[in-house]
């Protein structure tokens, strides 16, 4: 790794109730480059990620152990208010969630909630982040228009201005393309590789081709354990694990 | 028999019980409505909207229910005001505050539950009896508070119900905007859940304005239209019950005029309301 980790997750135990989810989860996640956590469903990946930026605190009976450190301040432990922690770090949902209010106001409401309010200055930014969500074109005369008048491609690159809004470090996408057609699907996954220069991405995937496409650092993960990590060539073209090597070649159940 | 057979016999089956039951209540409560309708609208008359009962009204004599229909509105949206506002709160609390305590809220619903089928003198008692303690008299804000008592647990569990329907990727989408719960409530909640909190308003109202068991002993009954909220109030349910007990038909016609009023206004009510929220509620996501 030739920069330092941004993330670096130690001995991150985490159960629901008494379902033992991640077992022992050690991972760096370096910056300003694509991180792929791949595995076959149900395996955690999801829950990994959200424990990244806490969302995990709103399941009933979570208990977790271990450390998260962001820029080397440990996000499970902290002291910090955690709507400030939130903030350094976009989600992009499995499927898009749109706010129930108009197209500017989506990503505008990002802007508002980190205080600023002044008009002409909303106005330039919501259009920067779409403009950077490759939206700004098809939306510039509707933004008074309704969120759900998008079409879903349309309405993830929406979800993904209003994460850059708040202007996060962090990019967390939970299978940002698993709703959406294959040609909005390249387009968020080249986004994502124009993205990296500024931003560092966590992606979870199961789909392989899409982790061969864009990343840089993989995380293979099967039944809450991490199994695998490194550079995405070593881990595409030397897995040192048998199950790994199964699920690279397709005949993985 | 064959196995298709009993599965088109069952469908038959149901059709027909889901065919009845559905006339059978929809011609009910049409008869209502009727009847009302038929024996009401003969005896009503503007003199019974624009005055207010005057000497000898309860016998047969000249007079109208204005005081009732000023009291009750202003009974219903008074409680009704006061129950969102306390209510909206308690249900955003219950379903973003308490998300991870899920227990606890199952138990709280079912409380609120419970609390929606005691009848609503039990309210009605219960409010005299702490208006004794303190010594207040029937009045008007007496009634308020009662009726707003007993249309809470209605209010916060048809709001509830609609705040459940917000999926749960919405709350993390915004919470991971870094988002406070608070602005997650009032700006995101809110407008997703509009329609059905209207649907609670309304609810509630209804059920305000329609009950006389509670305001009984809490505001009384008077023949004046209250002036201030320490004043004896008159409701269109007791208008109804007083005027129906007379022997006299004459009366007893304009208690059937009394509950079109009340009819009336409740349409009034709800149509105006769901208008304004189609016009509202445009930016609602669907999932």
């Amino acid at each position: 790794m030739d920069r330092p980790a941004k993330i670096v997750i130690k001995d991150l135990n985490l159960y629901f109730g008494k379902n033992h989810v991640l077992k022992n989860v050690n991972v760096q996640i370096p910056e300003h480059k694509i991180t792929v956590i791949l595995g076959p469903s149900g395996c955690g990946k999801t829950t990994l990620l959200k424990s990244l930026n806490r969302l995990i605190d709103l399941n009933p009976n979570v208990k977790v152990s271990g450390s998260i450190l962001i820029d080397e301040e440990d996000v499970l432990h902290t002291r910090k208010d955690i709507t400030q922690i939130r903030r350094k770090m976009g989600l992009l949902a499995q499927r898009p969630y749109p706010l129930p209010m108009n197209i500017f106001n989506n990503v505008a409401f990002g802007l508002r909630i980190s205080g600023r309010r002044n008009q002409l200055m909303l106005k330039r930014r919501v259009q920067h982040y779409l403009e950077q969500a490759n939206l700004w074109n098809e939306v510039k005369d509707r933004l008074k228009d309704s969120a759900t008048s998008l079409s879903i491609g349309q309405q993830q690159r929406l979800c993904l201005a209003r994460g850059l809004s708040v202007d996060p470090e962090i990019i967390l996408a939970d299978e940002p393309t698993s709703a959406l057609d294959p040609l909005s699907s390249m387009a968020i996954e080249q986004k994502f590789v124009e993205l990296k220069k500024n931003y560092t991405i966590v992606l979870v995937t199961h789909i392989l081709q899409q982790a061969q496409r864009i990343a840089d650092h993989v995380i293979f993960m099967y039944m809450g354990e991490v199994l695998e990590q490194g550079s995405a060539d070593e881990v595409f073209n030397h897995p040192k694990h048998e199950i790994t090597r199964n699920f690279i070649k397709g005949n993985f159940n | 028999m064959t196995d298709k057979r009993i599965r088109y016999i069952e469908e038959g089956f149901f059709r027909v019980l889901m065919f009845f039951s559905t006339t059978g209540i929809v011609l009910t409560l049409l008869l209502i409505l009727f009847s009302i309708l038929m024996k009401g609208l003969p005896s009503l008359s503007w003199e019974m909207l624009s005055q207010t009962p005057k000497g000898g009204f309860y016998y047969g004599k000249e007079g109208g229910i204005l005081n009732a229909i000023i009291g009750s509105l202003y009974l219903s949206l008074g409680s009704t005001i006061l129950a969102f506002v306390i209510g909206l709160p308690v249900a955003l609390f219950m379903n973003i505050h308490l998300i991870r305590y899920k227990r606890l809220v199952n138990a709280v619903r079912f409380f609120l539950d419970l609390l929606w089928g005691v009848p609503s003198i039990v309210y009605g008692a219960f409010g005299f009896s702490v208006m004794i303690y303190f010594g207040i008299k029937a009045s008007l804000i007496a009634g308020i508070v009662t009726v707003t008592v007993f249309i809470l647990p209605i209010m916060i569990r048809a709001i509830d119900e609609a705040l459940k329907t917000v999926p749960r990727g919405l709350l993390e989408s915004t919470l991971s905007l870094g988002a406070t719960r608070s602005e997650t409530s009032y700006r995101v909640y809110f407008r997703q859940s509009f329609s059905g909190i209207v649907t609670a308003l309304l609810l509630s109202f209804g059920r305000a304005i329609g009950d006389a068991a509670s305001v009984l002993f809490t505001t009384g009954y008077t023949d004046h239209i209250p002036t201030s909220l320490n004043q004896p109030t008159a409701t269109l349910p007791l208008s109804i019950f007083f005027q129906l007990s007379s022997p006299i038909q004459e009366v007893q016609n304009r208690a059937y005029a009394s509950a079109v009023v009340l009819t009336i206004i409740i349409l009034i009510i709800s149509l105006s309301v769901r208008y304004f929220e189609k016009r509202f509620h445009k930016h609602k996501i669907k999932f």
